[in-house]
């Protein structure tokens, strides 16, 4: 020990390299609270008087363990933003049960606000306000300190490229990959501990898109969040995704880790082992397949 | 932090985001100042055609104090509006902030706007006209203007709900009720002189009694503690108005909530 200790003041320390993260993947063991508990949700919609209702999430079940990041991976309209929607409270459930860190997303409504945050496809802002205004208001929302919200904001935008003069100007000017940039700076300002990421690449360029998702990766690293983020991106989906739950009709068709999704797929059905070949199999139908929008609807 | 504080901070979001708005809409601003100030101007020329010095200051106090209530109407009932046309209607609702922080936000940064207009219109009419108010009583009008604010913020969000259940023809609703609030308040004429239904309908806007409060204060100089008969009805409309649009909108929110009429945007 003395050795040890002589040793360390002689010689030039070897940088020591950061601790691992420990992952956690795969459901949480028994006794262990689950980040989010979803339980035989169901929502339907109203889509006329004369028509059937629409089941846009149909007993879906689901157990997220803290730190993981768990995709969920589907066509158009197969019901995932309903269920992203859902957990944020902005859709009351008609049936099952919703939990956030063992806080009813129905009861306990604002104690479940003060844990997330999401980001949706269309970067939700004030456009004719600059990304610091939207973000002071982002802050104040939140209850946070605006100076030290603004610091931390640009810090955030700054790993993701953009740059602080940028910042000033009208939201509307920039490009579509920048707005997204900025609501994903807005989403971790708060500090969530659910991450909710609605398909957050979705009409990025490409240098765009590996920018948030190697920001994805780093937010996964070095915030104590848990992420669940839906994508069509099936490359994104099994790079970023700890595990992913395949949703189709409304219903979830199958969970796992990519590599146990692969292997099943090529082992039980003889396919290729590769993400396309695990979404043609339990959904039986490609990408580009359109529903109709799973909560689009309106019966004024 | 205290939760006081953080709901005060919440409220000050409304108040920031809407005087920043206004700032980039800047051009808007002028034009709905500039029409304010010519169709307060247009009314109140009827009183000088008439040569009755009496009428114009009805018609100056009518046309004034109503550009007041409806701005801080407007604000309220539109609230809804605005945030689904700029798409963060979602974002908004799915922040930890309660509706009545929403509400004091939002009543604040109208109140002032709509005292800041009323202000620039009332000189400028004074200058125009000549007009005085030398025997007025301005602290009756100040209360009038304070308790018609209270009122008129129920009216509002039990208004701004009609935009959140009816997502394309809300916004027209809230102008039709804004528009009947104006027949029956008696803005440009005594409420005496509607027909006898009319009359009875009268009684139930806060407008008939703001408006005649603040003419009695301003043309009679008479003081807040001579009107009670303005007052009371006031106070009830207030007490009653601003708890059952908080509950209205607590309702049509969950109703939006559930048949998701959140997401539409535009």
């Amino acid at each position: 020990m003395i050795e040890t200790m002589n040793e360390s003041k002689t010689t030039t320390p070897m940088p020591v390299p950061a601790p691992e993260p420990v992952r956690r993947v795969g459901p949480p063991p028994p006794g262990e609270q689950p980040a989010m508990l979803i339980e035989h949700v169901t929502k339907r919609f109203v889509v006329g008087r004369k028509k059937k209702p629409v089941l846009a999430v149909n007993d879906v079940t689901m157990s997220i363990r803290r730190g993981e990041i768990y995709g969920i991976l589907g066509a158009n309209g197969s019901g995932k933003s309903t269920l992203i929607r859902l957990i944020s409270t902005l859709l009351t459930i008609d049936g099952g049960r919703i939990e956030v860190f063992g806080h009813d997303v129905e009861r306990e409504e604002m104690a479940v606000k003060q844990l997330i945050n999401r980001v949706s496809v269309d970067a939700a802002f004030f456009k004719k306000l600059s990304p610091h205004e939207n973000l002071a208001y982002a802050a104040r929302l939140y209850g946070l300190d605006t100076a030290s919200a603004r610091k931390d904001a640009i810090r955030i935008l700054a790993r993701l490229g953009v740059a602080e003069k940028r910042l000033s100007r009208p939201v509307e000017q920039m490009s579509r990959g920048m707005q997204q940039k900025v609501a994903i700076a807005r989403a971790l300002l708060t500090s969530p501990t659910v991450l909710l990421l609605d398909e957050p690449t979705t009409g990025l360029d490409p240098r765009s898109k590996l920018d948030v998702q190697a920001f994805i990766e780093e937010v996964r690293d070095s915030h104590d969040a848990t992420i669940v983020l839906t994508t069509h991106d099936l490359a994104e989906a099994e790079r970023l995704c700890d595990r992913i739950a395949l949703i189709n009709d409304g219903r979830m068709v199958a969970e796992g880790t990519p590599a146990e999704l692969k292997t099943m797929v090529a082992r039980d059905h003889g396919m290729d082992p590769t993400m396309d070949s695990v979404f043609m199999t339990f959904t039986g139908r490609s990408l580009d397949d359109d529903h109709e929008d799973d909560d689009n609807h309106d019966d004024e | 932090m205290s939760m006081a504080t953080r709901e005060m901070r919440a409220s000050f979001a409304f108040v920031e985001r809407n005087f920043n708005l206004t700032k980039r809409y800047w051009g808007w601003e002028v034009a709905w100042l500039v029409y304010s100030l010519a169709a307060a101007l247009s009314v109140a020329f009827i009183g000088v055609a008439q040569g009755d010095t009496r009428l114009l200051q009805v018609l100056v106090i009518g046309t004034i104090f109503w550009n007041f209530l409806s701005i801080v109407f407007g604000f309220i009932g539109e609230t809804v509006t605005w945030e689904r046309w700029e798409g963060t209607l979602e974002y908004t609702f799915m922040a930890p902030v309660r509706r009545y922080t929403q509400l004091v936000g939002s009543t604040l940064f109208a109140v002032t706007y709509a005292v800041i207009q009323m202000v620039v219109i009332l000189v400028v009419m004074m200058l125009f006209f000549g007009l005085e108010f030398s025997g007025g009583n301005f602290v009756t009008a100040a209360a009038f203007l304070v308790l018609g604010s209270i009122s008129f913020v129920g009216v509002g969000m039990m208004a701004a709900i009609l935009p959140l259940l009816y997502v394309e023809r809300g916004d027209q609703m809230v102008f039709v009720i804004q528009s009947v609030i104006l027949l029956f308040s008696g803005v440009y004429y005594s409420t005496d002189i509607l027909p006898g239904w009319m009359q009875f309908v009268s009684q139930f806007s806060p407008g008939t009694y703001v408006l005649d409060g603040i003419r009695e204060g301003l043309i009679k100089g008479t003081p807040v503690t001579e009107l009670l008969h303005d007052v009371w009805p006031l106070l009830i409309m207030g007490a009653l108005l601003i708890p059952l649009g908080v509950y209205v909108f607590g309702i049509a929110e969950r109703y939006a909530k559930r048949t998701g009429k959140l997401k539409r945007v535009g």
